[in-house]
């Protein structure tokens, strides 16, 4: 069975090598593990970075948005044949031991879609964080009918299946509650497993801003309205 | 006679009805556009030069004053082309995608493979 792990990547020089020298060599069950980044059109030093960690680097020329730049990874990942795709951000907020628990259930046939969620232990988050997201969860639930306990996390496992029948279109944020429309959509199975959540001053900053709730939602309705 | 306001009015729609004629005899819009474009500006000379057809037109719809019917469905028209110029600049936002996307995949047709490959025993 074949891995690949997507990691998204805009102006993340300070962490990435770190992150990326933190993924996993090896997983149970899996027979090999291909890492790619994708480089949404950083201005800093991040290419160079990944470079150093002797990684696949997918390059887009401008940046296009979170959710651009995993639809991109995907179809890298469809290229090399994987049968499971992990994507990963790459602000550190993640932690890596927790891929091996992510793909268990597709592993097993349980799930097509896994999600990583910060919410299902209690563990220290922010309270603005808290708030955010489960606006961003009911926001989710209202208008597209499915309910995540952590719709917007950025550590997600897809099947085979997955990556072929999921088609968002949102190139930003948004596309985050739009793969999980997608996916009931096409009546796949969605499991959710607790994952730990990793908050350092960087990856606050780095993160979805709290002001950037007004527009994702406001293009969330635009999405259905149009 | 003309007043100043219709004067000012008529120079004004004679100058955008030959911007319309000159952009489709570039074809960088169609035809199809450009008469849509000068109909809107004809009505627009008939209602400054006749005023009383807009009255009329008012009494049809219900409307008090002539000038507030064209208000009211120049608004209605306004707001119509900025729904579809933002459908427009969103379709031109994903086609821009697409080709970052398809650069970015063709360029790494032959990426160095990880180091990190390994096989399960």
């Amino acid at each position: 069975m074949k891995v690949v792990i997507v990691v998204p990547a805009f102006n993340e020089s300070r962490v990435i090598l770190e992150v990326l020298k933190a993924l996993p060599r090896r997983l149970k069950r899996v027979t090999s593990i291909d890492i790619v980044v994708i480089d949404d059109g950083s201005t800093d030093h991040t290419f160079g970075e990944a470079q150093k960690a002797g990684v696949n680097i997918v390059r887009h020329l401008l940046n296009r948005g979170l959710g651009a730049a995993i639809k991109t990874g995907l179809s890298w990942a469809k290229k090399q044949n994987a049968d499971i795709v992990v994507t990963f951000d790459a602000d550190g907020q993640h932690d890596s031991v927790d891929i091996q628990k992510l793909i268990k259930p597709i592993i097993l046939r349980k799930a097509d879609l896994v999600i990583g969620s910060r919410f299902l232990n209690r563990q220290q988050i922010p309270f603005d964080r808290l708030f955010l997201n489960w606006f961003a969860n009911l926001a989710t639930f209202i208008l597209y009918g499915v309910y995540c306990s952590d719709s917007q996390s950025g550590l997600r496992a897809f099947s085979k299946k997955a990556m072929n029948l999921i088609d968002f279109k949102a190139d930003r944020m948004e596309f985050s509650s739009e793969i999980l429309l997608e996916a009931k959509r096409n009546n796949m199975k969605i499991s959710e497993v607790p994952i730990k959540a990793i908050y350092t001053d960087y990856s606050r900053l780095k993160g979805q801003k709290n002001l950037n709730a007004f527009p994702v939602f406001a293009r969330f309705l635009v999405k259905l309205l149009r | 006679m003309l007043t100043t306001i219709q004067i000012l009015l008529l120079i004004f729609i004679l100058f955008s009805v030959s911007r319309v004629i000159l952009r489709v005899k570039e074809k960088v819009i169609s035809t199809q556009a450009g008469f849509f474009w000068v109909l809107i500006w004809v009505a627009a000379i008939i209602g400054v030069v006749l005023p009383g057809t807009t009255t009329r037109l008012a009494s049809y719809f219900g409307v008090g004053r002539g000038v507030d019917v064209i208000v009211y469905l120049s608004l209605a028209l306004l707001f119509y082309l900025v729904f579809r110029i933002y459908v427009m600049i969103e379709d031109i936002r994903r086609e821009i995608t697409f080709l970052i996307r398809q650069l970015a995949l063709n360029s790494s047709t032959s990426p160095v493979k990880s180091p990190r490959k390994r096989s399960k025993k």
